[in-house]
């Protein structure tokens, strides 16, 4: 079984190798792709890790991988646009397709199966204003 | 570190917001950044009339935790610290030769330095202004040496500038005023300014002008001794027959402009940057190690806080003891002053009104990403006589800090290799292993240093958003959610009051966490000894 999950894990790896790079997707400190895996790789597995299963340190860094949190698509937009606690928002980062394809990526990955797809119009209904993201400088 | 640029940093913001938003934001950033006003401390707090055997619980040792148990023991309180690393400090910690750091995600670093290096991967320096940190360094007796933040022989760096040839901090700050005044100058002579000023104004700014900007008699700014002496020489003034010293040339006015390497003198002009600024010898831990001392006996460490409940008698704290066997306790005591990071608090079970809990949940933590790199030998002292000060670059790496301290010793030495705060790069190196972020911080101080792999030694590579014990570096505060939470954050509610950077206006900077304490323990002693 773990032997099979391997195969499974290098299979998937494969493809990877001759795809865009996370560094090659940022020009000018901005990221320009809209490659939801890169976009992943770039700004989300810092935290919830390459396999997006999270982390358990004093507290806990959400799995991502089959959490029911993920069913409908606009929650996670939601929490990609606003941040959630300690988590930062994006909406200064990302455009509503970006986000769309990060929700779109992570939910027909790691174990998920999702089959709706998130528009970017969903996104931009879950967006902060800019003025209340602005941040401080101390 | 946890000052963002800074670190707090808005530091590095502040370079990122030039390169990417334009002049325009980054004039509105830096303007708001001005009236930042210095640390309001003055005085440590006079806590007279405290209740015989008043029990403080205080959640976290950091320097906010410890200068409220340091106070508030002085003052007759019974304190005790729960910490949930095997070390007092909190964020302010050295990694030394020897040590290992873990992260999540299982990457284990071995620290490879030699005897006597050290790196900050946090709190990295002290600006004379934070009055509260040089207050308890001095009544601690933890020694200080000057920290060089500003040196005009480091580099500014643009990859699209200059054809990615590094240029001397020096040369762009003397070449940038030169022509600003040269311009300005020029317009004022053309008279094109004669409704906005009298003609006694005019004169006043010419001078101020020829002398500021280094102009020549007809306010032109070229090639010159004159010049020279502030950009430096072709050939420099030497003795005898090699006396003569040649001038050297000015950048093209369209290129300093273009450049955006000017970003530099603005960051390096802030208040929090201004001279002199400090650090402690051997190491920034060696403050928490000074209050460590101090308080022995009330120190618990490897208590991991579960749950914080409060009601009218006072506040039960449960944790898990690592320290013994991981058995279940339950602390109490008549109050409690928590400085556990939001990061982690608002994931705990805390018994607090409803809009203190909104607030706990309200801000985000910048991942921040910092660097040390270890050299075989000081080539930024030997080869380009850079001692201390920092290089500016719009690579991923922001900037690099040379050792403020050992000035021309011999051997190995540690400098800062790259400082991330939280634009994407901080979040993609987040990301990596500790030897990808490594590898990517010498592939890009190579651009500067050409000696880079020849004498690179060991590394070390610490992404804050994966310290298990802060899983974040320091609070982001946005305007709104300042104005909507801030107050809620820090006013003590009942028996139970938050302290830590997150809790001051001068987040990502020790002496936010140490003013927010302060405030948190007065606002404790008013309420536990009726008084004031």
């Amino acid at each position: 079984m773990q032997k099979f999950a391997l195969m499974m894990i290098a299979l998937a790896c494969l493809p990877n190798a001759a795809r865009a790079d996370s560094a090659d997707a940022i020009t000018k400190n901005k990221l320009t792709t809209t490659d939801g895996r890169v976009l992943y790789q770039t700004l989300c597995q810092g935290c919830h890790m390459a396999d997006a299963r999270g982390a358990e340190g004093v507290a806990h860094f959400p799995s991502l991988s089959e959490n029911p949190k993920l069913a409908s698509g606009s929650y996670p937009a939601y929490v990609v646009a606003n941040g959630f606690g300690g988590m930062p928002w994006f909406a200064d980062k990302l455009s509503d397709n970006q986000i769309a394809a990060i929700v779109n990526y992570v939910r027909t990955h790691f174990g998920n199966h999702y089959t709706d797809v998130l528009k970017p119009s969903d996104v931009a209904k879950v967006r902060p204003s800019a003025e209340s993201i602005k941040p401080i400088f101390d | 570190m946890p000052e963002h640029e800074t670190a707090a940093t808005r530091r590095q913001l502040l370079s990122r917001i030039g390169a990417v938003a334009g002049a325009g934001a980054l004039y509105q950033a830096m303007t708001s950044l001005g009236h930042a006003a210095a640390s309001d401390f003055v005085n440590p707090p006079k806590l007279s009339g405290a209740r015989p055997g008043t029990s403080v619980l205080i959640l976290g040792s950091g320097l906010a935790g410890m200068v409220a148990a340091y106070e508030l023991q002085k003052a007759g309180y019974k304190v005790q610290i729960l910490e949930y690393q095997n070390r007092a400090g909190g964020r302010n910690f050295s990694l030394r030769g020897g040590d290992t750091f873990e992260e999540l995600g299982g990457a284990v670093q071995h620290v490879g330095f030699a005897q006597g290096n050290y790196f900050n991967p946090g709190p990295w320096r002290i600006p004379y202004h934070h009055q509260a940190v040089l207050h308890y360094c001095r009544t601690l007796g933890v020694a200080l040496e000057p920290f060089v933040q500003v040196n005009h022989n480091a580099y500014v760096h643009s990859s699209t500038a200059f054809n990615g040839a590094p240029q001397r901090y020096r040369v762009v700050d003397a070449d940038y005023s030169g022509y600003v005044s040269e311009l300005l100058a020029k317009s004022l002579n053309q008279h094109a300014l004669d409704n906005e000023i009298s003609a006694d104004e005019r004169e006043h700014i010419l001078q101020s002008l020829k002398s500021c900007g280094m102009l020549d008699a007809s306010y032109a700014y070229k090639k010159s001794d004159l010049t020279s002496m502030r950009r430096g020489y072709e050939k420099p003034p030497g003795g005898g027959l090699d006396g003569p010293s040649i001038a050297s040339t000015p950048l093209s006015r369209g290129d300093i402009f273009s450049s955006g390497l000017w970003q530099a003198i603005s960051v390096n002009s802030l208040l929090n940057h201004q001279t002199s600024m400090f650090q402690p010898v051997g190491g920034m831990d060696q403050i928490g190690k000074a209050f460590q001392k101090q308080l022995q006996n009330v120190i618990n460490l490897r208590c991991k806080v579960t749950a914080i409940h409060q009601d009218d008698s006072g506040v039960s704290v449960t944790y898990t003891d690592d320290a013994h066997g991981s058995v279940t306790r339950i602390a109490k005591a008549d109050y409690c002053i928590c400085t556990i990071p939001l990061s982690i608090l608002s994931q705990l079970d805390i018994q607090v009104s409803g809009s203190m809990r909104a607030a706990i949940a309200a801000v985000p933590y910048a991942p921040a990403i910092k660097i040390g790199l270890e050299f075989n030998r000081r080539f930024w002292e030997e080869d380009e006589q850079i001692y201390g000060g920092i290089s500016f670059t719009d690579l991923p790496i922001t900037q690099i800090s040379y050792p403020s301290t050992k000035y021309f010793s011999n051997g190995k030495a540690v400098l800062l290799g790259a400082y991330l705060w939280e634009d994407v790069q901080a979040f993609r190196f987040a990301g990596m292993t500790p030897a990808e972020r490594i590898e990517a911080s010498i592939a890009s101080g190579e651009k500067i240093h050409k000696q880079y792999r020849k004498e690179y030694s060991s590394g070390v590579a610490v992404a804050w958003s994966r310290v298990p014990w802060a899983m974040g570096c320091s609070s982001i505060w946005s305007e709104q959610r300042r104005k909507d939470h801030y107050k809620n954050l820090c006013t003590m509610d009942n028996r139970i009051v938050l302290a830590g950077e997150h809790a001051s206006y001068i987040g990502g900077w020790q002496e936010g966490s140490m003013l927010s304490s302060i405030n948190a323990i007065e606002q404790l002693h008013k309420r536990a000894s009726g008084v004031g």
